[in-house]
């Protein structure tokens, strides 16, 4: 199975499930859950599920294309279902039938990995799956993004799509993989990965990177703040975007050595503040636009219940506007 | 009829180690409430998978026993009026009882005076079949797990979700509800073997059923399983698995039915360091290291399955394709720190926050490491044969391979990477040794270090460890030891005793002190409690040796902070038997009653002249302990502490009759004989008083 046809099967297979299939964000992120269509989408009651390919770049692990198995950047899979339902994981083990893995023939395993994020204070609980000892998906149950409790629940599936495709097409190096008939992982992206190394390692100018991650900061917090008739009216999304650009000028200062230790956590908390700001107006922003990916019907009552909780705070109100609709679980499936 | 009780819960893959925990905890969960509700039971036993917690209970009782008993209440006075009607504390106590209270009666109640109001209560036993929904959801939900989440819309939190419930009490289905769902009758077996629904009709069978369905549910069966297809390896390779308890451990909880494949790996990667190679299996891929009958690290590995697949050939080359993508990792993690020195990487550890707290001229582990190389001088000058030279060098690059990439990607391989690089940047094999042996023991029970530059250094390290938490407040509080710190204080003490180091512990706690003063760290306010805090660790190790806890708490109430030496005495007092601690213990507190109730100078010296003429028990006590010093002469000097006590118990005789019938009064109205009587008895027992308290030496029952 090339690689370009793994991402297929796994699009249609999800799009058969009911997924949105939504398209990589065209900012640099580290990881899928970045991705507005999950680290924003995850909050407050609505339901949402999405599937989607995401290029992600981890400056830190660049090799200059020299390592077989690791790289500055890669692809993820990732599945994003909100509610999580109860059968989640025969759903995920057909998507594996679906690519040709038959846990007939391999040593299909759950093992424990909880996951966290402290740059985006998200964390939860789940597994890395391992196919014959490889990891080949990190699967979580979101229970909280940008410091707000998660309800209902997602369930993340991350496929690592090279990993995957390195064991459908048996080759020993990523670089080998096949992209389609004619095209190899490698002739597309060792010039990236051999340029992106060197400039990480070498190149990037850390005075620069470092006012970028001020400038983003500050955009962030002033789109965050904005008003408009002495009235709160914040972008939450070109927020949203400031603290994406921003998390990666750190990963990038971080792989150039440019940052001590001590000075790492007070960056990672910079970026946590921003998320957190994000995701509480994400919140806000959603229950005035009166939750629109609700049930018509059912709407009224989540911003209403929204509205009376609110004053104890964001996390109180998405709370509250889940517990006043999740009776209508069943309601809320069949609209999504 | 009493009938068994099956509850299980099914669920996602719950975590190895916390499933471990849980099938110690449930049965008391279960037991406890039952026995609560007053329901007779048999044995409770428990079952688990990484898919399921169950509980059998054996031949549970249909319903409570009926309750037929009289409760007594208020005096009579109080709980009727003149009129003979109940008042309000009468009607109070009926109403508590559920009995009318027309049906309150006047009794005589046996041990009391007067009349009493009596209530008889007739409570009809509840049927079994009502309590058990409540009780067994009460269960589920009250399993301690360390992480839980939830997860669709619910609320309920559990280790991973929860994907059905069976509760049958004997052949009915107990309707929990619970986390969303109901109970029925309904398991299901492996997950790919045997996919499906089985309906169980009672409790009995439970286990074969689900054997038959390709689950092995009882833990021990697992184990067993796991140990059979381990040997079937070594048999079909004539290689031995090294024995990794805590891994096997692991293992029997990473599936239902576990089935072992051997792998192989490229044998060009054996020229990593060897402890690299198994720590990648073990950790990143839960492998078990093989090797040869001489005990040569093979390049195989043994590994269980959660299932068995078509050809186990696909599995093997999967799993070893990812093990040589480990092992060029490791290698390559290697081969880049053996092109960087200790020199530069000490220097990285200026950057690393050892702990913050302590400030800022203290508070990394390079901070620390020259706060250990300064200590270590002074502790190896104390210990004839110690080379100063090897000590200081091992210290100054002790933590040097924290820096190391081995080490960033295997922590657990501090020090012994450490040992390796020395070799590697030259160093002599016994500074290698001994920036290894600096973190032993590591865990409980682990070897002690076997040079004495290693162990200098695990001490120093440790106090000041210690010592530094201790002042800036970080001591443990609790169950909670986040910084290590118990685990360090045990370790000081174990090395002792180990080295027989006798005078060793006061200079190290006193030089890490100063080396954290000059560091800026003031310590002088914790010392107290740090003392009392490494005493209680020592008593701990005393009572983990065997020694009863009050011989323990003698010994170390006179002196703690020589472990040989009170070791030694803690263990000779083991031969006083009871009846003379008894009578020592007598004499030990005349004197304190001297002192401190009619407060008395106890004097120094004994005058023989004013021993009573008319009896002798003075004079034969004075004898009696004179020839007792003479004969505990050579003893005591050599801390024979046994010999000494063995003379002590000699006397015991003597110093009864001083008290008993036909002795003499010690607090005589004469202030001469008096003072002269107590002073005796001091003489006598001060010496012993040393080696222990006597006080404390409540003879066991």
């Amino acid at each position: 199975m090339h690689l370009q046809d793994l991402i297929f099967t796994l699009q249609r297979f999800w799009a058969d499930h009911g997924c949105v299939v939504e398209q990589p964000v065209d900012v640099e992120v580290g990881a899928g859950t970045f991705h507005p269509a999950t680290f924003l989408r995850v909050l407050g009651p609505e339901p949402w599920n999405a599937a989607f390919a995401q290029f992600c770049r981890r400056p830190s692990d660049g090799r200059y294309g020299e390592n077989p198995n690791r790289a500055g950047a890669y692809y993820q899979f990732q599945v994003g279902l909100k509610p999580s339902p109860l059968h989640v994981q025969e759903l995920y083990l057909d998507s594996l039938r679906a690519i040709g893995l038959d846990p007939g023939v391999h040593d299909i395993r759950f093992v424990e990995d909880d996951w966290e994020s402290p740059t985006l204070g998200a964390w939860g609980l789940g597994w890395e799956v391992w196919c014959d000892g490889m990891e080949v998906t990190q699967y979580t149950y979101f229970q909280q993004a940008g410091g707000i409790d998660l309800m209902p629940v997602t369930c993340e599936l991350t496929y690592g799509v090279e990993r995957l495709a390195m064991y459908l097409q048996n080759v020993d190096s990523m670089y080998d993989l096949k992209w389609d008939k004619h095209v190899t992982y490698g002739q597309l992206r060792k010039p990236w990965e051999y340029e992106y190394a060197t400039y990480h390692f070498e190149e990037l100018r850390p005075e620069l990177a470092f006012a970028a991650f001020d400038t983003y900061e500050g955009e962030c917090r002033r789109l965050i703040a904005r008003t408009a008739g002495g009235k709160p009216a914040p972008l939450v999304l070109p927020a949203y975007e400031f603290c994406m650009k921003a998390s990666h000028a750190f990963n990038s200062l971080d792989a150039r050595g440019a940052i001590s230790v001590t000075e790492r956590q007070r960056f990672i908390g910079r970026v946590r503040a921003m998320a957190k700001a994000c995701a509480e107006t994400y919140v806000a922003a959603r229950a005035r636009l009166g939750f629109p990916l609700l049930p018509p019907h059912l709407q009224a009552q989540a911003v209403a219940a929204y509205d009376a909780a609110a004053a104890d705070g964001v996390n109180a109100g998405a709370l509250a506007a889940a517990r006043a609709v999740a009776p209508y679980a069943e309601e809320i499936a069949h609209a999504s | 009829m009493p009938a068994d009780l099956l509850f299980e819960i099914g669920c996602e893959e719950i975590p190895a180690k916390m499933l471990a925990r849980a099938l110690v905890e449930l049965p008391d969960l279960v037991g406890k409430r039952l026995d609560d509700r007053r329901l007779a039971r048999g044995a409770v036993t428990v079952h688990g998978t990484p898919r399921r917690l169950a509980v059998i209970v054996a031949g549970l009782a249909e319903r409570q026993p009926d309750i037929h008993e009289e409760v007594v209440g208020p005096p009579a006075s109080a709980a009727f009026g003149p009129d003979g009607a109940p008042t309000k504390a009468g009607l109070g106590f009926a109403a508590k009882n559920g009995v009318d209270p027309a049906a309150l009666q006047k009794k005589e109640v046996a041990g009391k005076k007067g009349l009493y109001a009596v209530a008889t209560r007739n409570v009809v036993g509840e049927d079994t079949r009502t309590i058990l929904p409540q009780l067994l959801a009460d269960v589920a939900g009250a399993i301690a797990w360390p992480k839980s989440q939830r997860w669709g819309w619910g609320e309920t939190r559990y280790v991973r979700p929860v994907q059905w419930l069976v509760a049958l009490f004997g052949g009915e289905v107990v309707p929990v509800a619970w986390a969303g769902l109901h109970a029925g009758r309904a398991t299901r077996g492996h997950r790919f073997l045997s996919p499906g629904q089985i309906q169980l009709a009672a409790p009995a069978g439970y286990v074969e059923a689900l054997a038959a369905a390709k689950v092995l549910v009882d833990p021990a069966a697992r184990a067993a399983r796991v140990r059979d297809e381990l040997a079937r390896l070594e048999r079909e390779t004539g290689l031995r698995v090294r024995p990794d308890e805590a891994l096997l451990a692991e293992v029997i909880h990473l599936g239902e039915y576990p089935v072992g494949v051997c792998g192989s790996f490229d044998p060009a990667y054996l020229e990593v360091p060897e402890e690299i190679i198994v720590t990648a299996m073990r950790t990143h891929q839960r492998y078990f290291a093989m090797e040869t009958p001489g005990g040569v690290l093979a390049n195989r590995f043994a590994t269980m399955m959660a299932t068995t697949v078509a050809d186990p050939a696909v599995v093997r080359a999967g799993n070893e394709r990812v093990l040589a993508a480990r092992l060029a990792d490791a290698r390559f993690f290697v081969a880049e720190d053996r092109k960087a020195s200790f020199d530069a990487w000490n220097a990285r550890l200026d950057s690393v926050v050892f702990q913050a707290k302590l400030g800022d001229g203290a508070r990394t582990i390079g901070h620390k490491v020259r706060r250990i190389a300064r200590v270590v001088g002074e502790l190896a000058a104390h210990v004839p044969g110690a080379d100063p030279a090897v000590v200081a060098a091992a210290a100054a690059s002790c933590k040097a391979d924290l820096a190391s990439k081995a080490v960033g990607e295997f922590p657990e391989l501090q020090g012994v990477m450490g040992r390796h690089y020395a070799r590697d940047f030259g160093l002599a094999d016994a500074i290698a040794r001994a920036i290894d042996e600096h973190w032993w023991p590591k865990g409980q029970g682990g070897a002690l270090p076997s040079t004495d530059a290693g162990a200098i250094l695990a001490i120093a390290d440790r106090m000041d460890t210690a010592a530094g938490m201790f002042a800036v407040g970080l001591e443990p509080s609790g169950n909670a030891d986040p910084f290590g710190i118990r685990r360090a204080a045990i370790g000081i003490w174990l090395i002792l005793l180990d080295r027989g180091w006798s005078g060793l512990w006061p200079i190290a706690l006193d030089r890490a002190r100063a080396a954290l003063a000059d560091q800026g760290v003031a310590s002088a306010a914790a010392a107290d409690k740090l003392e009392k805090f490494f005493r209680d660790r020592l008593r701990g190790i005393f009572v983990d040796q065997g020694i009863p806890g009050p011989d323990a708490d003698a010994v170390l109430a006179q002196d703690f902070r020589d472990p040989v030496d009170a070791l030694a005495r803690a263990r000779a007092i083991g031969k006083v038997p009871p009846a003379a601690r008894e009578v020592f213990k007598r004499t030990a507190n005349i004197l304190d009653d001297a002192r401190t109730k009619h407060k008395l100078a106890i004097r120094d010296t004994v005058d023989p002249a004013l021993f009573a003429a008319d009896n002798t028990v003075e004079q034969r006590l004075f004898d009696g302990v004179t020839a007792a010093r003479a004969r505990e002469a050579a003893a005591r000097a050599g801390r024979d502490y046994a010999a000494v006590f063995e003379s002590l118990v000699q006397l015991q005789p003597t110093i009864a009759a001083f008290f008993d019938k036909g002795g003499v009064m010690v607090m005589d109205p004469d202030p001469a004989l008096r003072d002269n009587r107590l002073a005796l008895l001091h003489w006598f027992l001060a010496p012993y008083m040393a080696i222990a308290d006597f006080r404390l030496l409540v003879s066991p029952s």
